[in-house]
């Protein structure tokens, strides 16, 4: 019996469904040592994923502390109704928007010129060490990467005296006191952490190009330019696009870890993105129904357009993520 | 043809310039960075150099490794970093056995619940509830056990499971192994590099985590990561900064501390990135066969 599910095993794929459902159980029992691998993953995605997607209900309840997820009282729109009207939650709308679109304008490009710019180097050691250094930056944590950009951007960092020295200002500014420079400290240390990493996957799209193509086009004699133009970007066309649909539905996606640490007094109506005023709201307020509210709606309005972004580009070109 | 190899040339010319260009973007600033934590507080202070403090001293780290608090805080990181790899690689690899075999009975309704989690979550508010139902706020297994499972890893290792020879298993079972020492003494040995894959992101993300700590643990601050204690130090320096709280020694010193720490929270992400470098192209691909 201990080896009853190995007859099972050979029985394989085609067989299983010649099986009467009465046998269900017995099958099944067969099958324990496998289930009992398989079912403790099942229960932890129901305690850790489906309870909270249930919790999500909250946001049409009003929760107090002493309630659980189903005694709160339901009060249906009503949460919503406060959120859209809300100065607050629009800025955090506005910031994550403006904050998403430089990144999505100097962000999306970057890795792909990059990556075409790496790809055209001669293998060897520069190119190596190039692509060790450019991946580096992903690995730094955005409180160690905010901590330096604090420094960077200090009245004595290494941005202000190189400008000094050049001559492009006076006197010293602090950008991160500078509401207005926030969107951009946002997006271009984003852009400086992840392009480099970026390259990673159009690199392992680009490495298998068929060489052929670059040899015809050789003979044919184009350039360098003329071969980035005509062979590698049209056959990176499909990652290009599904990447763009990607990035395009994560436009009101907001990077917490970044906002929490650059965030300050002086800064906060620029730098309040949609999680951190959810942040702010549910845990530093103990406002849950609100917050969850706030959470679930842009949630609502990010599934639709990744599916308008999905449908546009499908209509462009067949690639579509669905 | 003289005017084709002109042409390769000056593209090669300016590519390689740009390169450099882009490289030393991301070199300068973290050596400048490197260098003030070695600098004297006096250099600090004037901080009129990028690379070169006027006066080099190791009193930023001296204070930082006399700090009680921050060793306590370091080896919080150490073992929710090593814990959680191990958990979280056994039992992804656990569930992805068991999914991997197609005659697994109920293994459809599985495959949907995973794939829904990827799509689909609570979002923060209503996870910090249920982190509070289950005794988990200020609680050092809320680390480990919200962490132990991730469909995608799952996903992944399924993937690599199933391209292993059937051979070994069959062998296995004719000689009398059961289902779980299948896993553990062939499956799980032959798929190193799938799960080395795993194990280096997941212990990269352990280790830079700070939003666990900032969430749920509200009061014990003993249970703080080296993350949260720089998050921390961070924020205190800013108000400092801001509202010039103390004089100027103090707060050149705490600079110095930040900088210090910020080194020293790094340096093991350093020391595991070139072998983190050798599997994470690979990582990548897998990642991309997905079903």
């Amino acid at each position: 019996m201990k080896n009853g599910w190995y007859t099972f095993y050979y029985m394989k794929e085609k067989s299983v469904h010649h099986i009467p459902a009465k046998n269900f159980a017995k099958d099944f029992r067969r099958q324990l040592p496998l289930q009992s691998m398989v079912l403790p993953g099942i229960v932890f995605m129901i305690i850790f994923s489906y309870i909270p997607i249930y919790g999500l209900t909250i946001a049409f309840k009003n929760y107090t502390v002493v309630d659980t997820f189903s005694s709160a009282q339901w009060v249906g729109l009503h949460n919503f109704e406060i959120v859209v009207k809300d100065r607050y939650f629009w800025q955090s709308i506005v910031n994550t928007l403006g904050i998403s679109f430089l990144k999505l304008i100097i962000g999306f490009p970057a890795p792909i010129i990059f990556a075409i710019m790496i790809y055209e180097l001669s293998e060897g050691t520069f190119k190596r060490a190039i692509q060790t250094i450019s991946y580096l930056p992903h690995f730094l944590s955005w409180i160690v990467l905010g901590g330096m950009l604090i420094k960077w951007l200090s009245t004595t960092g290494f941005i202000n005296q190189a400008l000094l020295r050049l001559g492009f200002i006076d006197k010293p500014v602090n950008y991160l006191l500078n509401g207005k420079a926030y969107w951009w400290i946002a997006a271009l240390s984003d852009v400086w952490k992840e392009a480099g990493w970026g390259t990673v996957l159009y690199l392992a799209t680009m490495a298998g190009i068929d060489p052929t193509y670059y040899e015809a086009a050789k003979i044919d004699g184009a350039g360098r330019m003329r071969q980035i133009f005509s062979i590698t970007l049209p056959l990176m066309r499909n990652i290009i696009s599904l990447n763009f649909i990607l990035t395009v539905s994560g436009l009101l996606h907001s990077n917490l870890d970044q906002a929490m640490v650059l965030m300050n007094s002086q800064n906060q109506a620029q730098s309040e993105v949609i999680d951190s005023y959810v942040y702010r709201m549910g845990l530093t307020q103990g406002d849950f129904s609100y917050a969850t509210a706030v959470g679930l709606g842009v949630s609502i309005v990010s599934v639709i357009i990744l599916y308008a972004a999905n449908k546009i580009t499908n209509r462009i070109n067949e690639e579509s993520v669905f | 043809m003289t005017k084709k190899i002109k042409e390769n040339k000056t593209f090669s010319y300016i590519n390689y310039s740009l390169i450099i260009l882009f490289t030393l973007a991301i070199i300068i600033p973290l050596l400048n960075i490197v260098s003030s934590s070695f600098a004297g507080s006096k250099a600090l202070a004037e901080e009129n150099f990028i690379f070169f403090p006027s006066e080099w001293s190791l009193d930023n780290y001296r204070a930082v490794l006399n700090d009680t608090s921050m060793w306590s805080a370091f080896c919080v990181s150490v073992l929710k970093t090593v814990l959680g790899v191990i958990t979280h690689v056994f039992f992804c690899s656990m569930v992805a056995y068991g999914l991997s075999k197609r005659y697994l009975l109920g293994r459809k309704v599985y495959t949907i619940l995973g794939i829904i989690t990827l799509f689909f979550s609570g979002g923060m508010i209503p996870t910090y509830l249920l982190m509070k139902d289950l005794h988990l706020l200020n609680n050092f297994w809320v680390y480990i056990i919200p962490q132990l499972f991730s469909y995608y890893d799952v996903i992944i290792l399924m993937n690599f499971f199933r391209q292993l020879p059937d051979s070994l298993e069959e062998a296995a079972i004719i000689d009398g192994a059961g289902a779980w020492r299948i896993l553990l003494t062939i499956i799980m040995p032959l798929s190193k590099p799938a799960l080395a894959t795993i194990a280096l992101f997941n212990g990269v993300f352990q280790w830079n985590d700070f939003m666990t700590a900032k969430l749920y643990i509200t009061t014990k601050r003993t249970l703080y990561p080296l993350q949260m204690k720089l998050y921390e130090i961070i924020v205190q320096q800013q108000a400092a900064t801001m509202n010039n709280i103390g004089n100027f020694v103090v707060q050149t010193t705490s600079k110095g501390i930040q900088l210090a720490t910020i080194v020293v929270t790094t340096v093991p992400i350093l020391v595991i990135y070139p072998l983190l470098q050798k599997h994470f192209v690979s990582g990548m691909m897998l990642g991309s066969v997905k079903e």
